[in-house]
């Protein structure tokens, strides 16, 4: 499966995940994973608990370096670039973080336009429509002046979401958005993913073990497990794959060899 | 056999331990430095830490000073008494403070004012993942969080020690002539009889040095905090003490090279 663009010639990936290997103080984490991910799609890593999938998605921006293997990013390898290069290619990522990760020690708006006002040469008054258009894209308002601490978890990730957009990056990560929220919050955080990715020219990678969330918002699937991608498929494929793995990830019931 | 085998298992470990200790705490610096220099010029972000470190500093680090010279002056006074050398008190408490003292206690004062503070803020950033949200906006947050806090302590603890200089001088003078009967204007010329601008510049020197190590300490060991808040506390705890110890180490050295 490998996309063309209009002249029908094939689209050169946006990250190539290539033989990555990492391990920590002893415990081999990622096994060679390898991953394709297509301009413009939506692909959401699903895996149980300690499958390594925070780890994957910190790979993909530079945040941990592989023990081996590559990351390649629009044809430029993550790892052998220098320092001032890969801060430039991190530029072209927006990450939201599991609990948001806002800095607790400015407000919502001051979060938001933290990247503006250190990577554009906006004026404030410009830096203030723009933080009004992230926070109006995450559906919220009013709440520019407030302190992290002051709002719910959903509130706090959407926050983060609208940080992550910011920049208008190429590539948005977000990692578990929905884990330890309501199925109804949850839910309008799958909306707001949505409407991103239906508004926005980017590229979206999300990690989640909750599969409602991830059929909801995902144009292919890919299956981690103990190190390794064991299945990429769209969501109806995916579905019918025979993995028993895979079964009984999606229907929540343990798989014998896990039990042992 | 075994036991052995467990007994370098465990000095190994420790040894292992020590030299990422020291690793990181070169890592820190040299970054620090490498990044002092370059733009953006975060300057509101270096005066808010300046006043927090120089400004902020200054009550607890003038009543150290302060009763540092009240208490130097009481007891070489008595001391000094039992040969009639009294009037060499006030030469003992300005060159003990000017060379050591006042930078030595400041020093500690701070790192546990300071150091513990950057332990524990950078800390708490690192286990609530504000330091990769940092990396993952394209911005090096060595250059962002740490650069400001080194600078503002190298740069204030001078201006704080100068100011303990002149307060353990003053509080030496007030316990001597107020309450020992000390002449006046004896002590006053006493004083600054031996006293050489090389005494006060070579400890204001110190003072840049332990404000570098104890800022250093602090930050280095917030960022690689690992382990939820008990281990924010443990990085907190440790910077202070490993802080101190460095300081008073380095101390002696830099006593040695300096004067």
């Amino acid at each position: 499966m490998h996309p063309t663009d209009t002249n029908g010639l094939p689209t050169p990936p946006k990250i190539a995940v290539i033989d990555l290997w990492k391990s920590f103080g002893g415990k081999q984490v990622l096994k060679g994973v390898n991953l394709t991910i297509w301009p413009g799609e939506s692909l959401v890593i699903v895996g149980g608990s300690g499958a390594g999938k925070s780890v994957l998605l910190k790979h993909l921006i530079g945040l941990i370096h592989p023990d081996s293997g590559h990351i390649i990013v629009d044809g430029e390898d993550l790892a052998c670039a220098e320092p001032e290069r890969c801060l430039a290619i991190r530029r072209k990522f927006g990450m939201s973080f599991q609990e948001g990760a806002l800095f607790d020690s400015m407000t919502v708006f001051d979060n938001i336009a933290f990247p503006l006002r250190r990577h554009t040469p906006m004026s404030e008054a410009e830096i203030a429509q723009r933080v009004r258009e992230c926070l109006a894209l995450v559906h919220l308002s009013g709440v520019e002046h407030k302190m992290p601490a002051q709002l719910s978890g959903g509130m706090r990730r959407r926050v983060g979401f609208a940080r992550a957009i910011a920049l208008k990056p190429e590539i948005l990560l977000f990692d578990e958005p929905n884990t330890g929220l309501d199925p109804i919050t949850a839910a309008a955080i799958d909306r707001v993913i949505i409407e991103m990715r239906d508004k926005m020219p980017v590229t979206m990678v999300t990690i989640t073990h909750d599969m409602t969330s991830a059929f909801r918002i995902a144009d292919r699937l890919a299956m981690l497990r103990d190190g390794k991608i064991v299945a990429v498929a769209p969501p109806e494929e995916f579905r019918q794959l025979p993995d028993p793995y895979v079964q009984g990830f999606l229907a929540g019931q343990p798989v014998e060899e896990e039990v042992a | 056999m075994k036991l052995m085998a467990r007994l370098f298992e465990f000095w190994g470990r420790r040894w292992l331990a020590v030299f990422e200790e020291v690793g990181r705490f070169f890592y820190v610096l040299h970054s620090t430095l490498l990044w002092t220099f370059r733009r953006p010029f975060d300057g509101k972000e270096w005066v808010r830490q300046m006043v927090r470190v120089g400004v902020e500093s200054v009550p607890v680090v003038g009543l150290t000073a302060l009763f540092t010279g009240m208490v130097l002056a009481l007891q070489t006074y008595r001391g000094f008494a039992r040969f009639h050398a009294e009037a060499f008190v006030a030469s003992v408490v300005s060159l003990s403070l000017t060379r050591e003292l006042a930078q030595v206690l400041a020093a500690l004062m701070i790192a546990g004012r300071i150091g513990s503070s950057y332990a524990a803020e950078l800390g708490t950033m690192r286990v609530t993942e504000q330091i990769d949200a940092l990396y993952a906006m394209a911005v090096e947050p060595i250059h962002y969080l740490v650069v400001p806090r080194v600078a503002a302590a190298t740069l204030m603890l001078p201006f704080l020690v100068a100011f303990a200089d002149g307060i353990g001088v003053l509080g030496g003078y007030s316990v001597a002539v107020g309450l020992l009967g000390a002449n006046p204007v004896v002590y006053w010329e006493k004083t600054f009889q031996f006293l050489d601008l090389n005494d006060v510049f070579s400890g204001l020197i110190k003072a840049g040095v332990f404000g570098l190590i104890l800022s250093v300490t602090g930050c280095s060991k917030g960022f690689f905090t690992t382990g939820g808040a008990e281990g924010v506390g443990r990085s907190t705890t440790a910077a202070v003490v490993m802080a101190s110890l460095i300081i008073l180490l380095s101390d002696f050295f830099l006593t040695k090279i300096l004067f």
